[in-house]
């Protein structure tokens, strides 16, 4: 039972991760039409500019600082890059993420190393942990939980109570009667870009000393999150998070009865089967209503 | 307040609209007729700034708006209720309101003000506008458009699709937001309708504009008669 638990939290926590990057997926989806598969990068950036960080700012700082630079890199990647391929097709858009996830991956690199890094513990260090229903964890855990929950909850309450919440749904519902509605489409779409930017990075600080950071990570972060995203519902941010969760414990029990190897592919398979069940995802409309007004 | 001059534009490389030139004075509710497909439609998405004009001018109040994308045309007070209603649809009733108020620093007031005008919205507020009658989401695209307090409101077939009583009550409608102060271009394959609350109409036949005048000269005129009104058919053929 205790065992149990332990696979319970372990998956929620790292579930919780694929959530934020497939929210971040979907997010800039809805908004821009764009699926985007450099959102794992963002999650790496935001890791390893907080460790550099780190070293001169105290942890906090550090980490607020990290969020801020990677959304505004989100934001100037729709600005100098994203605003002039509008004409492209959804297909010629992934082939395009692909390659600037690749593009990061190897500036990053060269501008740290090949070596793993970690953030210090949020409180306490490796060895402490907290019991929870008979379960050690490490309060980390929490902290991963704990931000995610509050990432989750601002952007619905930004979404859902904002009016610039609100223009970027109705840019997503339908473009052009948000733009008559006067709506500067580009910026919203930027905006998409810097919250789903910010979000991931947020996530690489507080995932970063369980799983370390590598400049390696974003792209399976990226196809992990992928799934999630598919698993909910395409297009449906808060679905995502199921779908994560989904994800995040079917790596997490695989491994407790099959070779750790196969754990990817344990989620995959998992993905598969949905698909071919429902292959709109748990929340995700019909394809037939996906149509756009626009 | 509207002028346009020489306004050609089109899709890809096929010219829809070639050179019109048409003006909306203050107060007016002008018309533009037209039979399916003669371009009516394209020239209020050029009007918005949805299609970019291939040449001429968009002048409102004076100022040069040919170059200005949507989202700046809505500063200059002028709104367009698109074709087909385009409500958001998932969204409730009031967040279109708000959402169609964006550019508006009194949107609540103008929000409060539109919504006197359509009770039932009121009603709705909080409900998913997808989930509106069809009626009910002509309400709303027109409430929306308010919302941003427009003093010239482009309208592009506001009748298409409502039930005949409703089309009556929108007409009535539109006249109350004329005598509001609201300039009103109304495009309407509704020409009966159209014609009764316009002062003024254009023809739009395949892109240019055959004919212009008063609303009552235009349809006492036996040529719209014959084409637009549906009626003067058996006088022809019998």
């Amino acid at each position: 039972m205790v065992h149990l638990l332990q696979y319970v939290f372990s998956g929620v926590t790292v579930g919780s991760i694929y959530a934020i990057v497939a929210i971040g997926f979907n997010l800039v989806y809805r908004t821009t039409g764009i699926l985007n598969f450099a959102q794992g990068e963002f999650v790496m950036l935001g890791g390893m500019v907080a460790v550099s960080l780190a070293t001169v700012l105290p942890l906090p700082a550090a980490v607020a600082a990290a969020v801020v630079l990677v959304a505004a890199m989100g934001w100037l990647l729709e600005v100098a890059l994203f605003r002039r391929l509008r004409r492209h097709t959804l297909l010629h858009m992934i082939i395009i993420t692909i390659g600037l996830s690749i593009i990061i991956q190897e500036a990053a690199r060269h501008l740290w190393d090949e070596k793993v890094r970690s953030l210090p513990y949020f409180t306490g260090d490796e060895c402490s942990s907290v019991r929870l229903f008979g379960a050690a964890m490490s309060p980390q855990v929490l902290w991963v939980l704990g931000i995610t929950i509050v990432i989750v909850l601002l952007l619905m309450a930004f979404l859902h109570l904002t009016l610039p919440g609100r223009a970027m749904r109705a840019c997503a519902a339908n473009p052009a009667a948000a733009a008559l509605a006067g709506i500067h489409l580009p910026n919203m779409r930027a905006l998409a870009f810097a919250l789903s930017a910010g979000i991931g990075a947020l996530a690489g600080c507080v995932i970063s000393p369980i799983s370390m950071t590598h400049y390696e990570m974003g792209g399976s972060l990226a196809i992990k999150g992928f799934a999630a995203a598919v698993l909910g519902g395409l297009g449906q941010p808060m679905a995502a998070i199921a779908g994560g969760l989904v994800v995040g414990l079917a790596e997490s029990f695989s491994v407790s009865v099959l070779p750790a190897a196969f754990k990817d592919a344990t989620a995959f398979a998992i993905l598969l089967v949905v698909l071919f069940i429902r292959p709109r995802g748990f929340f995700g409309r019909p394809f037939a209503e996906e149509g756009r007004n626009a | 307040m509207l002028q346009v001059r020489n306004l050609r534009c089109g899709y890809g490389s096929l010219e829809v609209i070639r050179g019109i030139s048409f003006h909306v004075a203050a107060g007016e509710i002008v018309s533009l007729i037209g039979a399916n497909g003669a371009g009516k439609t394209t020239v209020l998405n050029a009007l918005a700034g949805l299609l970019p004009p291939w040449s001429g001018e968009v002048r409102l109040q004076g100022k040069d708006l040919s170059a200005h994308p949507p989202w700046r045309r809505v500063l200059h007070a002028m709104a367009l209720v698109p074709e087909g209603r385009q409500v958001f649809g998932d969204m409730t009733v009031m967040e279109n309101l708000l959402v169609g108020g964006y550019r508006n620093p009194q949107r609540r007031r103008a929000i409060d003000d539109s919504l006197k005008l359509f009770p039932r919205l009121r009603e709705r507020a909080h409900q998913a506008a997808g989930t509106l009658s069809g009626g009910e989401q002509q309400m709303l695209a027109l409430a929306r458009a308010l919302a941003a307090e427009p003093r010239l409101l482009l309208l592009d077939e506001p009748s298409m699709g409502l039930a005949p009583r409703l089309v009556g009550e929108l007409f009535r409608l539109i006249r109350r937001l004329r005598d509001r102060g609201v300039t009103i271009l109304l495009v309407e394959q509704n020409a009966v309708a159209a014609l009764q609350i316009s002062d003024r109409a254009y023809v739009l036949e395949t892109g240019d504009i055959v004919m212009e005048g008063l609303a009552p000269d235009l349809s006492n005129n036996a040529e719209v008669r014959r084409a637009y009104l549906g009626k003067g058919y058996k006088e022809v053929w019998e």
